[in-house]
């Protein structure tokens, strides 16, 4: 759940929802102290759009003008809760004004979209001008865990989204403006399998951590607590 | 060694002020600490000579204050982050026990976390329950936080230091009612390191630690003790995590008795986990059951006679140590 990549600006995914908010702001707090022109990104969904930690970060990005874009992934469904079960209001894109920030509505599963979307937006927040809230609409197909009978929705629901899968959709687009073949499109398919089962396969033969590194890392440096 | 003297707040003050002239990564945030200087004033002059680039009062928002500081120490800088009331670090628990404490293990090792994060405790101004707690039993829990809790001028200046140069989380829990207490602080670039307590007076009869503002207690009650022919030693371990045991247990094996003396509660408090430690390393030494002294187990009162029937008193210390010699 917290893979992470400090060298690559990759400052984790977090256990807690709403967790990376702050780290974010934070991250765009020291951007604008060592004066770079890096912007800080982060990514949550309609789940956290209730923690105190999102009021938070977007508030004080807001009051203080901070380069951070909130990239707001909303896949309708928190566990078995729905959006409009937990966003007062309705829309947290309208939210963002209060925030004193744009708030952007982008169809999510649109490739293209999102894109050009993204570029405003990330013009926007390097700029200087402030943060910036891009709601991506989209859609959770698969339960939030294996197992998940998914009671909470509708069959017509997720079949309607099923339709609008964004990889299959990019694929069309792609193969009718002539930029990939349909046998192009299976070849890269295949390839990105092949990256994925090989990475799976090198994690289960890697052997276990010693019993050693129970204890490193809790601390920075020599400490006996 | 100048003879100079400062209060407590003015050698935090101190503290932060001459790190972050020695390095430009080093900031201070948290509610009132700029222009107002603090709501105890540990932070005048800062503002006036750092700026709002290095100064930044916050709206009311401690997990933010907190997260914030986690994801600037992530990236480079080295935060200090004030928590206006030690009770509000209830506000931003997620982002210390959930974040902060865990993040260098979570990420194998690769992140490094030098976030110093302030706050004041303490009972006996009428503050009430929620604004008079002690509360590092809380963070003495959780693997991944050192805590530093200063009694002196001397020492709140040296362990901030020393907290702000720790690539760690560091909880610096100061106390209120320390804040204007006066002692010699050195002009000079001094740290006390983290993990060493003092002896702040040697004895042969018991062992007496104690933490923070209890330490001023101790010291009063010592003097009485010494005059009924009581040779108290008198501890205080300046860090609770992680804590000086090979000097705890140093005196106890010497002593054969102790008291532990801490402002929070009883239950769960810093007092047992002393307790325990000195039964784990000095069992067969002792003479006598180890005794807490500690706060009851009730919310801090407003009322004031009230208030200072709960909090340890020097009566407290001098039955307990009585108690022990008996």
């Amino acid at each position: 759940m917290h893979i992470a990549n400090l060298d690559l600006g990759n400052l984790g995914a977090n256990g807690i929802v709403s967790g990376g908010l702050p780290i974010a702001v934070g991250a765009a707090l020291s951007i604008k102290m060592r004066k770079t022109r890096q912007i800080s990104v982060v990514a949550f969904g309609d789940g956290a759009t209730s923690e105190g930690n999102t009021h938070e970060s977007m508030n004080l990005a807001g009051v203080w003008k901070l380069p951070v874009l909130f990239l707001f992934e909303n896949n309708c469904y928190a566990v078995s809760t729905s959006c409009e079960a937990s966003i007062a209001g309705g829309s947290e894109a309208r939210r963002a004004a209060g925030y004193g920030m744009p708030g952007v509505v982008v169809d999510g599963n649109d490739l293209e979209a999102v894109h050009y979307a993204a570029e405003e937006a990330i013009e926007y927040v390097r700029s200087g001008k402030g943060s910036y809230l891009l709601e991506c609409q989209t859609y959770r197909i698969e339960g939030h865990y294996y197992g998940d009978a998914m009671v909470y929705r509708s069959k017509e629901e997720l079949e309607a989204w099923v339709a609008r899968d964004p990889i299959g959709q990019a694929e069309k687009v792609m193969i009718e403006r002539g930029v990939l073949s349909e046998a192009q499109c299976r070849k890269i398919q295949a390839e990105v399998q092949a990256e994925v089962d090989q990475a799976v396969e090198y994690a289960i033969a890697s052997p276990e951590p010693p019993l050693s590194a129970l204890f490193e890392d809790v601390y920075t440096g020599e400490v006996k607590a | 060694m100048s003879e100079r003297q400062l209060t407590y707040r003015e050698a935090v003050a101190e503290a932060m002020a001459e790190e972050m002239r020695r390095d430009k990564t080093i900031f201070l945030m948290g509610e009132d600490v700029g222009i107002h200087g603090g709501a105890f004033g540990a932070s005048k002059g800062l503002y006036d000579e750092f700026g709002p680039e290095r100064v930044w009062s916050t709206p009311i928002s401690e997990s933010i204050i907190v997260g914030a500081g986690l994801g600037a120490a992530l990236t480079g800088m080295r935060p200090i982050v004030e928590i206006m009331y030690a009770d509000f670090t209830a506000m931003a628990m997620d982002s210390i026990v959930n974040q902060a404490a865990k993040v260098k293990y979570m990420y194998g090792g690769r992140a490094t976390v030098p976030l110093t994060i302030r706050a004041p405790e303490g009972a006996g101004r009428g503050n009430a329950a929620q604004h008079s707690q002690s509360l590092e039993t809380w963070f003495n829990f959780i693997p991944g936080l050192l805590i530093v809790m200063p009694a002196t001028p001397y020492d709140a200046k040296g362990l901030l230091k020393s907290a702000i140069r720790s690539d760690n989380t560091v909880l610096v829990l100061e106390n209120k009612l320390l804040y204007g207490d006066k002692g010699i602080v050195p002009d000079e670039d001094y740290v006390v390191p983290i993990g060493q307590g003092i002896i702040r007076k040697p004895g042969r009869d018991v062992t007496l630690v104690a933490t923070s503002r209890m330490c001023n207690l101790a010291a009063s009650a010592i003097e009485k003790l010494s005059a009924e022919g009581i040779d108290v030693e008198f501890i205080d371990p300046r860090t609770i995590k992680p804590l000086d045991m090979e000097m705890i247990a140093a005196s106890v094996k010497k002593t054969h008795r102790a008291v532990v003396v801490n402002e929070g509660h009883r239950t769960g408090g810093f007092t047992s986990e002393l307790a325990a430690r000195i039964m784990d390393d000095c069992f067969e030494y002792l003479d006598a059951p180890i005794l807490r002294v500690a706060a009851e187990d009730v919310p801090i009162p407003y009322n004031r006679m009230l208030e200072f029937e709960v909090i340890p008193a020097e009566k407290d210390i001098l039955q307990a140590v009585r108690e022990l010699m008996r």
